[in-house]
């Protein structure tokens, strides 16, 4: 499991590298929340092209880092899905509230 | 219909080996040619049953979280179980987003992911004593007619 962080003007960049479940969770959770913490801007994007497999306790992260990087007024939003994951996504409800694109541009557009 | 092939596996409760059992799932389905996507499917739900078994079932304590699997030739039957605290309202837990530890950013999605991912998922948990998750899967893509 790596975290690859990357800016684009204002919005940070998480790309998500790897297997994403309980025991890398806490991981990814730590790499962000230390990055927003030095961070000038409240925006992320997560890159999931990179991700290998995920369940549900990929779902709980990112809804963690939605909470936080809301109560800062900022945005956050999932790019490059792949249809094993987003079956995950629509269960969870996650949908109604994060908004998911199909890549990293159209994310940064919409930012 | 006649099982094809059987294998057990206890391991430590620890997170490392939730990704170990999955991936041993997945090798061990392989051998009937599976989809893609219901290998996927397999192993996404060992996962959810796997860190159930650790997270809730031993929470702070450690134990030996033992995996079954009996192999059809179109389908797979999959255990999971713990000696850990045991559920004391598994129609409760069941329920999605339901989450007995909303501190942890769990999702509260474990039993949901695994009902939509296998065709059918049954619990029994005692309290003080453990849980046996239980979940079949008939491949499709291999069943005849």
């Amino acid at each position: 499991m790596k975290v690859k962080i990357s800016y684009k003007g204002n919005t940070l960049i998480a790309g998500i590298i790897g297997e994403l479940d309980h025991h890398t969770a806490e991981y990814v959770r730590e790499k962000i929340d230390s990055e927003l913490i030095k961070a000038t801007t409240k925006n992320v994007i997560f890159d999931f092209s990179k991700v290998t497999f995920m369940d549900s306790s990929g779902i709980g992260v990112i809804m963690g880092r939605f909470k936080n990087v809301s109560k800062l007024s900022g945005k956050l939003s999932v790019a490059n899905v792949n249809p094993q994951l987003m079956r995950i996504f629509e269960m969870s409800g996650l949908l109604k509230v994060i908004p998911v694109y199909d890549n990293i541009d159209a994310a940064i557009k919409n930012m | 219909m006649q099982p094809i092939n059987y294998m057990k596996l206890e391991f430590s409760s620890k997170s490392s080996n939730e990704g170990f059992a999955r991936v041993v799932a997945a090798a061990f389905v392989s051998q009937v040619d599976p989809t893609i996507e219901e290998m996927a499917d397999v192993k996404t739900a060992v996962s959810e049953a796997v860190t159930n078994a650790i997270i809730h079932g031993y929470e702070k304590s450690s134990g030996l979280v033992k995996m079954e699997c009996i192999l059809y030739s179109d389908g797979v039957e999959i255990t999971v179980e713990d000696e850990g605290q045991g559920i004391p309202d598994v129609n409760l837990a069941r329920q999605p987003m339901y989450t007995s530890k909303p501190d942890m950013e769990r999702s509260g999605m474990g039993f949901t992911v695994m009902e939509s991912f296998m065709d059918r998922v049954e619990v029994i948990s005692e309290v003080g004593k453990g849980t046996k998750v239980t979940m079949y899967k008939k491949f499709k893509s291999l069943s005849k007619g």
